[in-house]
């Protein structure tokens, strides 16, 4: 088995438009939830979001490129460019053969469906763009990746809802790890922040119309984020062997299924995946510092993963520090993991903790610590981070300082 | 403009070129236009004139539309905004 390791790590969310900001928003416990602003925001009960803002992708791409690329596209473009650069990696010849691209994804080119459903729907045109197929679907993010950076190995897209990016990080961990692949480029990106995409996360009433405060005693619903995250996974003796910058190693993962209820979570799912991370990365529960936390801010998913974090680590549970950034950057849903993975890299690397902001008051069934408020400066060996998907699937990482 | 203007403009547009370097004898694949190019150049113009045009992109020569050239493809929309109106 190789060891795999991060070379590159790009972002643009509602914290920032790089990693740089994101992480700088993360220490000083920014928030980056606001009103959200499109078209028909005033007919929806929910007007928060985390909105990328003074984002112009008309600066940042050409008129054919906006043909075809809808804004989960643009973000993972973005992100993957700042991901790639960082790496230094240059994809040719067997390089290129071998390194592919497994991003994740829930909703995929949700805007490019609202806006063409409104056209014919509403508007009652018979005509549609001839783009809206490539534009829309769920692997054209994965697959405008491997055209732009000429990647060309195994290459797809991965959605299981709220753990896509988890689930598809897991894969490319595992292509690394095996020696199936050098390098690969993964992580993922949503954008559902239009009138169709809140409208129908509005239908489930889980819902806050104010703030995202997971664990606390008075939280009331999550909040929907946007944007991307993107890493590039690399195997640890090719990026030695070329003095790359490690931002920290990948040790291991676990996947697991609740088989139990489409959208309640589960206990016992969530701790079998937590506790397969820390057996497949061959560590004692003992060595993990910091967990990202799912932390929707529901009062569903908070008490089940504290109670889970409780079982898979025992009184080791009462020692290590648990937060959750959706209360700063919001629930990217099929984004969400890649972005939580840049707080475990602060974690590791910079032995900063990112706070779980907004928190008011405890919570007898959340009593973690779960870093309220202010981020925290700590050495921390081990990291992992949690994603428990509606449809009750499980993706956690291991990450470790290098 | 007439409709020999707004076609060329539409296919510059498309190519990125200068709609004087568009004449009547170039063909699609001259200026650079691949299939996808085209389809969305069938789609700008239908939009323009609000017209169907008779074009099937799996098999363009075998469609009721004649596009070897730009001054084919303005005699055949001519034709159907002219249908269009009578």
């Amino acid at each position: 088995m190789k060891r795999v390791v991060i070379t590159g790590a790009g972002t643009i969310n509602a914290l920032g438009h790089t990693v740089d900001e994101t992480l700088d928003a993360m220490r000083e416990g920014r928030c980056g939830i606001g009103a959200l602003e499109f078209r028909d925001v005033e007919r929806l009960a929910i007007t928060i979001g985390g909105q990328v803002k003074g984002f112009e992708a008309d600066s940042q791409f050409n008129r054919q490129q906006m043909a075809l690329y809808d804004r989960f596209t643009q973000f993972t473009l973005i992100a993957a460019r700042e991901a790639i650069t960082q790496s230094g990696l240059e994809f040719i010849g067997d390089l290129a053969a071998r390194a592919g691209v497994v991003l994740g994804t829930a909703g995929g080119g949700v805007s490019t469906w609202d806006d063409n459903y409104r056209s014919v729907y509403e508007d009652g045109k018979n005509r549609v763009h001839p783009f809206v197929v490539p534009k829309l679907m769920n692997n054209a993010a994965a697959s405008h990746v491997s055209m732009e950076y000429n990647l060309k190995g195994p290459s797809f897209t991965v959605s299981t809802a709220c753990a896509s990016s988890n689930h598809a990080m897991a894969q490319a961990f595992q292509m690394v790890r095996s020696g199936m692949s050098p390098a690969m480029v993964t992580g993922g990106s949503e954008s559902m922040l239009c009138f169709g995409g809140v409208k129908a996360w509005e239908g489930l009433r889980v819902m806050s119309k104010d703030a995202c405060r997971p664990f606390s005693a008075n939280r009331n619903g999550m909040v929907q984020g946007e944007g991307a995250g993107v890493f590039v996974f690399e195997e640890y003796e090719h990026a030695k062997a070329r003095g790359a910058e490690i931002l920290a190693e990948v040790i291991g993962y676990a996947m697991s299924s609740d088989a139990s209820d489409i959208v309640m979570p589960s206990k016992q799912g969530a701790a079998r995946a937590i506790s397969g991370a820390m057996r497949d990365a061959r560590i004692n529960p003992e060595e993990v510092g910091y967990i990202n936390a799912h932390g929707t801010g529901t009062a569903a998913n908070d008490k089940t993963e504290c109670a889970a974090v409780a079982d898979a680590f025992g009184p080791h549970a009462d020692n290590l520090m648990m937060s959750s950034t959706k209360s700063m950057h919001g629930h990217l849903i099929g984004g969400t993991g890649a972005v939580e993975l840049l707080a475990c890299i602060m974690a590791v690397r910079d032995g900063v903790i990112a706070p779980t902001i907004g928190y008011e008051e405890p919570d007898p069934e959340c009593a973690l610590d779960i870093v309220p408020n202010e981020a925290r400066e700590a050495k921390v060996d081990v990291a992992l981070s949690n994603a428990f998907a509606f449809g009750g699937l499980n993706a956690v990482l291991a990450l470790r300082k290098v | 403009m007439d409709v020999r203007d707004k076609v060329i403009k539409i296919i510059a547009d498309q190519a990125m070129i200068e709609p004087s370097d568009v004449t009547d004898d170039s063909t699609l694949e001259d200026l650079g236009i691949d299939s996808l190019g085209l389809v969305e150049s069938i789609f700008a113009i239908e939009e323009e004139f609000d017209i169907q045009i008779p074009f099937n992109a799996n098999e363009p020569s075998e469609s009721d539309f004649d596009i070897t050239n730009v001054g084919a493809i303005v005699a055949g929309i001519r034709k159907l905004v002219a249908e269009q109106t009578s």
